[in-house]
This record gives C-alpha cells, sequence and structure tokens, in this order.
C-alpha cells in the first residue's frame, strides 16, 4: 500500500547559546563584535528519524520529555523546517495542539469560530457550512455573542476543541491534548479519535499514556535522544518503552537527590530518598505524587502541607528520608511517581519522568474494577440498622 | 525501504505536500494567495478589537488628526508664519499628518505584530507576511476615515483644486506611503523577532523621522544640497510631495523625488527579502 506520509532522514539542530535567551538586543550584538562571537553548543533534537505511515493507520509516537516527539510534530506542521531530512505528506495535516490558538478574549463566540477555524486551514464558505455542528458540539448556543473572557475556561476549551474537530484532515496529529480538561472532555477527544481513525483517516498520536497509546494505535515509534528507538507493533514498542524507565528506583550522580526507591511493603508503601545538598537544609521538604498511568494524579503531599513536626531533625546537608504510606490503599496495577525535593523556600528537583510501581494485593477486596471503583480503596466503616 | 521509491514516483501527484529545509528564496505569491482569507480575517480581528477595547472608537481616529493639524497650526502656522500658498496651512498640515500617521502608526504596528502574534506563530503554519501586512491594513481604516474628514476640509475651506491631478497623484502619494510601510514594517517585524530593543528605537526614530519629512513645513529648509539629497531617502518625501501636488502649485524637485522613489523601492525589496529569509526560524526564537 502506498503510504500517505513519508518521513526520510529529517534532523533538527538547534544552536543553543549559554546567554540563555534566544533572541538578543541590539546593543549586546554590537558590544559583542568587539569582544567576538558567543559560544554556541550545537543540539541535535531529531537525527536522522525515517519512518512512513500508511493511510488509515493510526500510529503512536512515544519517547521520554525531551526525546524529540514534539520537535517532530513541529516540523510535521510546518512550524519550523527541519535542518536535512525532508518530509512528504499526500494529505492535509492538521493538529489538535492547535486547539484554542488566535481565540482573543475581546471577541465573542462567534467571532473566534470564524477566526480559529480561519487560521486552522478552514475556508470561509467550509466554517460556515459547518458553523451549525460547531456551535452544537460546543453547547455553547446561549453565549455566541458573548466575548469569550466571559467564558469558563471549560467552555472555551469546549469551543475550541468544537472547531478543532471539525477540520477533515487527511493526517490527524494529536499531542497529548488527553492531558489537559475534564475527563468528560478527554472522553470527548477520545471519541472524536476513534471516529476519525474509523473513517480510514490516519492518526499520529504522541502521548505519555501507554494504555491510550495501546488502545489507539497499532504501530508505534519509539523516539530516545532524538532517534528511532524502535518501529513496529505498539505492544513491542511500549514494552521497549517501558525496559526504558525507571522501576522502583531510581539513582543520580548529580543533583540534590541521589536516590528515590518506592517498595510495597505488605500493606503500606515505603518511600525512601536520600539526598545531598550543597548547603545545609532547614526543613527537608519531600513531595511526592503518586498517579495513574493516565498521569492523574491519586494521593500525595509534602511535610509542609501536612504539618509535619521534624523533631529530632537537626539541619545538615544530607541525610535520608523514609515515608511510610499506610493510607490510602491502592488497586493492583501499575501507577507513577513523581517526586520534589527542596527546603522550606524552594525546590531543588523535581523528577522529570515518573517512576513506575506495581501494587499487589494491598487489600483484602476482591471484584475491584478501576472503572467504576476507582484506583483508591476507602477504608469504611460499616454499619446496618 | 520501498516507501521512499513510492515518494520519488508520486512526486507529480497535486495535492503532495513536501516539507524541506528552506534552500532557494522565493516569494511564494501563490501560496500567499491560496491563505488570502486570513488577510481578511486578521484585519477583521484587529479592527474588532481595537473598536472595541476604545470607548470613543471612530471619534478618536477622527478628533487626533484634527488635534494636530489645530497644535501644528497654532505653533507653526501662526507663530513661525510658515508660507504654504496657496493652500491654507491647516490644510497643508493634514494632508502631510494624513499620510504620516498612517505610515508611522503601521510601521509601529508592523514592527510589533509578529511577537504579538508570537502564541499563534509557534503553534500553526500559514505565510508569516500575512501578519505585518493585515497591520498595515487595519491602519489602512484609520487613513479612510481621516480622508473623509481631510476632504470635507477641502470644501470647507474652498480650495481650489486641480481634479485632474488630483486624480493621478493621490493615488500615486498613497502607493508609495503603502510601499514603504510595508518595506519598512516587514524589515522592523523580523527584525525585531531577533532584536527586541526593536520595540523602543522605531518609536523615538520615528518621532525624529516626522521633522525631516515636509509635513510641516514645505520643502526641506536646508543650506546645503547634500543635506537634501540624505532626507529624500526618507519615502515619505516623495509620497508626501506628490499627495500635495494636486493641491498646490509647486515645481518638483526632479532628482529628490527620484532618490525618494528608488528608496521606497530599494526598502520593499530588503524588507520583504530579509521577512522571507528569516521568517522560517520565527518559531525558534519569537
Amino acid at each position: 500500500m502506498k503510504s500517505i506520509l513519508d518521513i526520510e532522514h529529517i534532523s533538527k539542530l538547534f544552536l543553543i547559546s549559554h546567554q540563555g535567551l534566544p533572541y538578543l538586543s541590539l546593543r549586546e550584538r554590537l558590544t559583542g563584535l568587539f569582544r567576538g562571537r558567543e559560544k554556541q553548543e550545537p543540539f541535535w533534537a531529531l537525527q536522522d528519524v525515517s519512518f512512513s505511515v500508511t493511510p488509515g493507520e493510526s500510529l503512536g509516537i512515544i519517547g521520554k520529555n525531551g526525546a524529540g516527539k514534539s520537535t517532530l510534530l513541529k516540523i510535521l506542521s510546518r512550524i519550523t523546517p527541519p535542518t536535512s531530512g525532508r518530509i512528504v505528506s499526500r494529505g492535509r495535516i492538521a493538529s489538535l495542539l492547535e486547539v484554542g490558538t488566535g481565540f482573543h478574549q475581546e471577541l465573542t463566540g462567534r467571532e473566534n469560530i470564524f477566526m480559529n477555524g480561519s487560521i486552522l486551514g478552514m475556508r470561509r464558505s467550509e466554517i460556515t457550512a459547518s458553523f451549525d455542528q460547531i456551535v452544537d458540539f460546543s453547547g455553547v448556543e446561549n453565549f455566541l455573542d458573548t466575548p469569550i473572557k466571559h467564558y469558563s475556561s471549560g467552555m472555551q476549551l469546549r469551543l475550541a476543541f468544537a472547531v478543532a474537530a471539525h477540520l477533515e484532515p487527511e493526517i490527524l496529529i494529536v499531542d497529548e491534548v488527553l492531558a489537559v480538561g475534564d475527563a468528560e472532555f478527554q472522553k470527548k477527544c477520545l471519541k472524536k479519535m476513534e471516529d476519525v481513525a474509523g473513517q480510514g483517516r490516519t492518526i499520529l498520536f504522541v502521548s505519555h499514556n501507554m494504555d491510550a497509546v495501546t488502545a489507539l494505535c497499532k504501530k508505534g515509534v519509539f523516539l530516545k535522544q532524538g532517534q528511532v528507538e524502535g518501529y513496529g507493533d505498539i505492544h513491542e514498542i511500549v514494552r521497549s518503552y517501558h525496559d526504558e524507565t525507571h522501576h522502583n528506583s531510581m539513582t543520580l550522580e548529580k543533583g540534590s537527590v541521589r536516590s528515590v526507591e518506592i517498595q510495597q511493603q505488605g500493606e503500606t508503601l515505603v518511600l525512601t530518598v536520600s539526598y545531598q545538598h550543597d548547603a545545609v537544609i532547614d526543613y527537608p521538604n519531600l513531595g511526592f505524587s503518586i498517579r495513574d498511568m493516565f498521569g492523574h494524579p491519586l494521593a500525595g503531599t509534602n511535610p509542609m502541607k501536612s504539618q509535619v513536626n521534624m523533631y529530632p531533625y537537626k539541619p545538615s546537608r544530607e541525610g535520608r528520608i523514609e515515608v511510610t504510606i499506610s493510607s490510602p490503599k491502592f488497586m493492583e496495577g501499575t501507577y507513577q511517581l513523581y517526586v520534589w525535593f527542596g527546603d522550606s523556600r524552594r525546590n531543588f528537583f523535581e523528577t522529570k519522568d515518573p517512576i513506575l510501581f506495581q501494587v499487589t494485593k494491598m487489600s483484602p477486596e476482591q471484584g475491584r474494577n478501576a472503572k467504576f471503583d476507582g484506583y483508591i480503596i476507602p477504608e469504611c466503616q460499616w454499619n446496618f440498622f | 525501504m520501498d516507501a521512499m521509491e513510492n515518494s520519488r514516483t508520486m512526486k507529480n501527484l497535486e495535492d503532495v505536500l513536501v516539507i524541506e529545509p528552506p534552500r532557494k528564496f522565493s516569494l511564494n505569491l501563490t501560496e500567499v494567495w491560496q491563505y488570502r482569507e486570513l488577510f481578511y480575517f486578521f484585519t477583521w480581528r484587529d479592527v474588532k478589537v481595537k473598536y472595541k477595547q476604545t470607548a470613543l472608537g471612530v471619534i478618536w481616529v477622527v478628533m487626533q488628526p484634527l488635534l494636530m493639524v489645530l497644535i501644528f497650526t497654532l505653533f507653526f502656522g501662526r507663530a513661525l508664519n510658515i508660507k504654504t500658498d496657496p493652500l491654507p496651512y491647516p490644510l497643508f498640515v493634514f494632508s502631510g499628518l494624513l499620510l504620516w500617521n498612517f505610515f508611522s502608526s503601521s510601521i509601529i504596528t508592523a514592527g510589533n505584530s509578529m511577537l504579538n502574534n508570537a502564541p499563534i506563530i509557534k503553534k500553526i503554519y500559514f505565510p508569516r507576511i500575512i501578519i505585518p501586512t493585515s497591520s498595515l491594513l487595519v491602519s489602512f481604516i484609520d487613513l479612510a476615515i481621516a480622508f473623509v474628514v481631510f476632504v470635507a476640509m477641502l470644501v470647507y475651506y474652498a480650495v481650489d483644486v486641480e481634479l485632474l491631478s488630483i486624480l493621478l497623484f493621490w493615488p500615486l502619494g498613497l502607493l508609495i506611503t503603502l510601499v514603504g510601510a510595508l518595506g519598512i514594517g516587514s524589515l522592523l517585524s523580523a527584525l525585531t523577532v531577533k532584536y527586541r530593543d526593536f520595540r523602543y528605537v522605531v518609536p523615538f526614530g520615528l518621532q525624529l523621522a516626522l521633522f525631516v519629512s515636509p509635513v510641516i513645513y514645505p520643502t526641506t529648509v536646508t543650506g546645503h544640497a547634500w543635506i537634501g539629497y540624505c532626507l529624500a531617502i526618507n519615502p515619505m518625501y516623495a509620497a508626501i510631495t506628490l499627495f500635495r501636488a494636486g493641491l498646490m502649485h509647486m515645481t518638483f524637485d526632479l532628482p529628490l523625488l527620484y532618490i525618494s522613489t528608488v528608496s521606497t523601492v530599494i526598502f520593499l525589496v530588503l524588507g520583504l527579502y530579509y521577512f522571507r529569509r528569516t521568517e522560517a526560524y520565527f518559531a525558534d526564537i519569537a
């Protein structure tokens, strides 16, 4: 079958200047003339990336933060050009990372539908033709002539998604829109994507949510440090991605946090973090967040929020913190752990990629189903009269 | 990979889009034409927002040049007693300000336009030149409103106009103003993305330029000829001089007009060239 999208040896080079900002002031440029050129460090965000997509295929693109997923999408949507290589596309590309682009707070809902639709590449006649459907889908018909600055953020999001959903591209790029919005909205997104896939159109789906990727896509590309690490059946790709991620523990050579570990011990979870900082820490503030595989936070806190009394802790530069989490209890399954570390004022460290851990038989409960009962097992006192 | 062979055989298909590193320079006007509706939508958005946010709206557009005409008439026309026969001084100033206000406001808004629209530029592709051009069109609407007031004043003062030369020289003056504003505006909008301090330099530069343009007083009052030549690099020299040509009997200083016209065209070429050369990377640095 002929491919609809060919990505051929795409590379993208960024020059990172150590000044921090990519733009300059003219004054700096002029003074720079006398000091010689500032050193710029090359950084290859993508290196020789090639793969192709057949029509009607749903392809998942996965990889850690900074692996080059967003850069690839930006090149695909022509926002930034590749440094070398080329992409041949045989259909209109639209992306759901554009949700709400060009919305102006002073304009009314009606005006924004036209503005946004036209920026997304719809003709005025196309917008007029699907205007009623868009309004219907968004559910804001009563506020059409109100400036959207008076809308709730949920309404704005719904309106934006309604416009984007009525683009009819051959190739749809979806970049973790599922991470924003409420459950209702996420369901809508997933439904729309299934519809699109059902109509035989092509989807490129970028996400950290492995469950959603496996549910939607048959094939996958695994990017690692700007290169294609794996390409093929989605289950294999997800497996190799999981092999790359941290399980239960993480050790670091540099920085203030040296190791993070989480283990299930009976009916509790035990989180252990050791740290080494270059200054004395008055109040070692360790925050954690346990999330489901969709990235939704389930439970988290830090000693400051919990108003923990640290006696007999004596301020020092290094130490170890042990947190025993006896409640809540979690259902069987895989969870993500994110950790922050700092003192009473600032954060020194945060995990960029989650640490994955398994929970088995934490509670004697039976027949639970995460879809209905949730991941957290409530502890209840039952009284029957 | 067989996919790569496919792409070569299908290259002549019509709806094939090829994304490549930018190589050769081209204005790519066919693409700009494909996106022509965006000109309308960007302009329409900015006009709407502009008038929604100001309580006075259109009144302000009319008042602003009228107040300036009043001030200049009091201070320059009366106090310095500048001779502008046969055109009454208020009309002389107004005719200059009409074009000048458009020129300066469109350069300022075009210059900032890329930064103001950075969120869109970072997310969606379209020919970027639409952005500075549409901010020009927004200022043009102010010009149109002020123009009506200007014509009303011509009638009120019962100025003796040569209809034929007005029909020739007014469009010509407007055209040079538009071309100059587009060239300088697109150049500055591209430069501002890279060098942020242009935002502060440009309004200051324009204030200076007002006094070396023939807005407030007639031909350049200078001792040396070469100063006149230097000042004629300003596109507004030709624009304003030609615009007034139908209103007052004057002899053209042809070399100065040529310099100014040629410089306008050079600004246009330079502006569009620099803009096209750098636009691909706006999203990386904006």
